[in-house]
């Protein structure tokens, strides 16, 4: 046996795939339209949102037995929101330049409601261990679609990929720009982070059939 | 577990003890590194104010401040004056105007007060700069910026940034691509009046090479940012247009 038990196993991998939390569960798709413009905005917020999930579903599932189930929810957006303040504060005292990078998408973590989702579904039933595990599992799963939406954005809408230019310059038409090729600044508006991530549903359940619900 | 977490008298002291516990963590927190925090800001205003007259460590493409470290050092180096200038062309030195918060400043002027403006002075290569922070606002929140100027107002260098335009559209205004248009840009026009810098979306410049038009090319997408900016250059820096008419009347 390595270091992850079958079954522990499975709470990192199914989110990355059959059970993503974005495509499958569709939960965290505000996030997911508002900040995927920029590649590396997405690397960063997948970062972000696994740190805060996996400290998260770890310290609600230490508190499970004592929470009273009547203000559940409110412990939970009272835990997110601490953690997500001091990961601001030590981010602006420590890292100046990151944080300012991060700004806006640290408080949006607050709104992601993968996180409130794994607190109510998962880390209020179960072990400390498992939770982590959870938590891990489902913020990659998370970071995987942002990163796929970011690259075609930032690809098709700026012809950048982390700020570098891959497609040549649009302004003094070099590269594919010379033969008449334009970026598509539709691309980095949030309705065409709705149609990528519905190309992404598309593909994954044409993959898999027993994705498909029956209605 | 023996405690009954269905009671409301349960519920209520939880509710208690959770609200202090977070808030004295987060208050000794806040408390903790208010210090540091308040040293960091110092410190980019110092690499901002250095950016625009050119001090900056700017490899192609992308913008870089000089490194933190030595931010102080050469900002001693560098910037010869700091003045505060007051009823229109009065200039008082001033070791510490970088401090000024413009927002303050400007929330002041509203309030009918008389409104400080910070304007610091730099030396470079035998050249003179006059560096300026203003500030406006932009699509979702705060934009502002440091411009430097020569003495016939026209920009050596500016540096943009914002508090949350939107990425990959607003938020190029701190590119490189953008803030490198202003330079040479002039802000008076042919007969000497404060015209400012218009963020036009129909100049058909887009290499800006025309740099008397009063135009910097837009950014696709940023037209509420674009005019943000314009309207904070327009308003701002015009604020600075009797001292820059007394300095050439002195000189």
């Amino acid at each position: 046996m390595g270091l992850l038990s079958k079954k522990d196993a499975k709470l990192i991998l199914d989110p990355l795939a059959d059970d993503n939390p974005i495509t499958i569960q569709v939960l965290g798709i505000c996030s997911a339209l508002a900040i995927t413009a920029q590649l590396k905005a997405s690397i960063v917020m997948s970062i972000s949102v696994i740190f805060v999930m996996g400290m998260g579903n770890v310290v609600i599932s230490l508190m499970r037995n004592i929470i009273p189930s009547k203000i559940r929810i409110i412990v939970q957006l009272v835990v997110v929101a601490t953690l997500v303040i001091i990961v601001d504060q030590v981010l602006k005292a420590f890292s100046y330049q990151l944080s300012k990078e991060l700004g806006a998408f640290i408080g949006l973590i607050i709104t992601n409601c993968i996180i409130m989702g794994r607190f109510e579904a998962f880390a209020l039933g179960n072990g400390i261990w498992r939770s982590f595990l959870d938590g891990i599992g489902n913020a990659l799963g998370y970071g995987v679609i942002l990163i796929i939406v970011g690259f075609f954005r930032e690809l098709l809408g700026s012809g950048t990929l982390l700020g570098f230019p891959v497609l040549g310059d649009p302004i003094k038409k070099s590269g594919v720009y010379s033969i008449g090729y334009e970026n598509n600044g539709f691309m980095l508006l949030a309705p065409m982070a709705l149609i990528v991530v519905g190309i992404i549903i598309w593909v994954q359940r044409s993959r898999n059939k027993a994705l498909i619900e029956e209605h | 577990m023996a405690i009954n977490t269905e009671k409301n008298s349960y519920t209520i002291i939880f509710s208690i003890a959770m609200v202090v516990v977070v808030g004295s963590l987060l208050a000794f927190i806040a408390g903790a590194l208010k210090d540091r925090i308040t040293e960091n800001k110092r410190i980019e205003k110092q690499q901002n104010i250095l950016y625009a007259m050119g001090v900056n460590e700017n490899t192609e493409g992308s913008a870089a401040f000089v490194a933190e470290e030595k931010a102080q050092e050469l900002f001693d180096q560098y910037i010869t004056e700091q003045l505060v200038i007051s009823n229109g062309s009065e200039a008082t030195p001033d070791d510490n105007a970088y401090l000024i918060d413009v927002k303050k400043e400007q929330a002041k002027a509203k309030a009918g007060d008389e409104r400080r403006l910070p304007l610091f002075v730099g030396e470079k290569d035998g050249k003179k700069f006059y560096i300026a922070p203003i500030r406006g606002k932009g699509l979702w929140d705060a934009v502002w910026a440091y411009v430097a100027m020569d003495e016939n107002m026209v920009v050596q260098g500016a540096y943009f940034d914002h508090q949350g335009e939107t990425a990959g559209l607003g938020a190029n205004i701190k590119e490189r691509y953008f803030m490198d248009d202003f330079i040479g840009e002039h802000l008076l026009d042919a007969s000497g009046n404060f015209v400012g810098i218009d963020i036009s979306k129909s100049n058909a410049d887009p290499l800006n090479k025309d740099k008397e038009d009063n135009e910097v090319d837009a950014i696709a997408g940023a037209t509420i940012t674009g005019d943000g900016v314009s309207a904070m250059i327009r308003k701002d820096l015009k604020l600075y247009v009797p001292f820059f008419k007394n300095l050439k009347k002195t000189n």
